[in-house]
């Protein structure tokens, strides 16, 4: 297993993570959501280029962003499960949104010191941007939860239903360890504690408990995904099958 | 064009500095603080440009922009993209910070890193009030904020701090 492998881990999470997101562009329940969620993408997607960028690079095979983003299937797709959840509703999106970014804040924060330079770039801007994605996501997530019956019951739903893969996030691939070692990447494990204090924080105020997951749901890092990754990839990739190499 | 000596690097400094931010118009790339330095590269005008977030939209209108002035300056030109160390706002020159505002524009609060649900006080850029509150975390663009002015009751777009 090679470095380039992990840092497209890493790169499909945030691409397909910001293509969820950008989704909602449109259908977002107001206007200020619907301005929020873009620009979080746009993070997540700019953040993704240049480690598609660096991953296409090291490979060596001559692949650019574009290739690793528009021509490869859902099987050849590193990416958590978690980053490909639908958005289904609010709730959900906003509680994703919270599990990614505080495991990602502590993760760039230590990427800092990364033995490659653009490793260190992007952790710098990116680290930044996670902290007010953690603010607005853990927002919302206390609004809903502490708000409504019909509010709380839907968080306490996302809540069930996206904790089963948490857990997939502090599993490091034989690729991710390689990285590791050649400290290019943290070490993903590590961030078990800054990412529990966060939630225990916003969830305290959310009344909202992060429950005890038995099993959780695993595979994204050995192309093993859901349904829906097929369907996200099928829109984002159809242009660009269509008309290899379009511009606009 | 004859281009020799010691000012032909403040030369390309000026003529790239002057180029306004494409989603700011009110500052220059200089004053921003996103155009980091000017050099001269046996002959070759290149400048180190920092993109504001990650995902910016603007980077590479601005990347053109500050390459075409510096070809109109009659230099050949080439931009570096920097990464690291990452922008922040406080970069921001004295200057464009009171052009922001004077162009209705909060400028960032000077070491006001927000924490997690720690907000800070922003002034209105029209009357100075502090009684201010925050409307939506993302405004008409990445960099921006949307609050309103409690004691004037304006809205505005305030500079987010990063
Ligand atoms: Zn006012």
């Amino acid at each position: 297993m090679a470095v380039w492998e992990a840092l497209l881990e890493l790169a499909d999470d945030h691409l397909v993570l910001g293509h969820r997101l950008s989704e909602w562009c449109g259908h977002a329940p107001m206007l200020e959501e619907d301005l929020a969620l873009p620009n979080m993408a746009l993070d997540l997607i700019g953040s993704a280029r240049t480690l598609y960028d660096l991953a296409g690079t090291l490979e060596g095979k001559g692949r650019d962003e574009d290739a690793l983003a528009y021509f490869r299937g859902e099987r050849d797709y590193r990416n958590c499960l978690l980053v490909e959840r639908p958005n289904e509703d609010f709730a959900h999106t906003v509680l994703r949104q919270l599990y990614f970014a505080a495991f990602m804040k502590p993760y760039w924060d230590r990427a800092m010191t990364s033995t490659n330079a653009v490793v260190q770039g992007v952790a710098g801007k990116a680290g930044k941007e996670m902290a007010y994605h953690i603010r607005h996501a853990g927002e919302w997530v206390i609004r809903l939860g502490d708000g409504t019956e019909e509010s709380a019951r839907r968080m306490a739903d996302a809540v069930e239903a996206l904790s089963i893969y948490v857990d997939e996030l502090f599993d490091s691939s034989d690729a991710a360890q390689d990285a590791e070692k050649a400290g290019v990447l943290p070490v993903r494990a590590e961030m078990r504690e800054a990412f529990d204090a966060v939630i225990a924080d916003v969830f305290s105020q959310a009344l909202l408990t992060q429950p005890d997951v038995a099993y959780g749901q695993r595979g994204g890092r050995t192309g093993q995904h859901g349904e829906g990754l097929g369907h996200l990839l099928a829109e984002m990739q159809s242009l660009h099958r269509a008309h290899p190499g379009a511009t606009w | 064009m004859n281009l020799s000596g010691e000012s032909d690097a403040g030369a390309a400094w000026a003529a790239a500095a002057a180029v306004p931010d494409p989603e700011v118009p009110c500052v220059s790339v200089a004053e921003l603080g996103i155009l980091r330095w000017v050099r001269l590269e046996e002959g070759v005008a290149v400048a180190g440009v920092t993109p504001t977030y990650s995902g910016c939209p603007a980077t590479l209108a601005i990347e053109f922009a500050v390459e075409a002035a510096l070809r109109e300056a009659g230099f050949e030109a080439r931009i570096e993209r920097l990464l690291s160390p990452a922008w922040t706002t406080d970069w921001i020159t004295e200057e464009g910070r009171e052009k922001l505002k004077a162009y209705g524009i909060a400028p960032p609060v000077n070491g006001g890193k927000a924490t997690l649900f720690v907000s800070v006080s922003v002034a209105c850029p029209r009357c100075d009030s502090l009684e201010t509150e925050r409307l939506s975390e993302f405004g008409s663009t990445a960099c921006k904020a949307q609050y309103r002015c409690i004691s004037c009751r304006e809205p505005f777009d305030y500079f987010k701090c990063i």
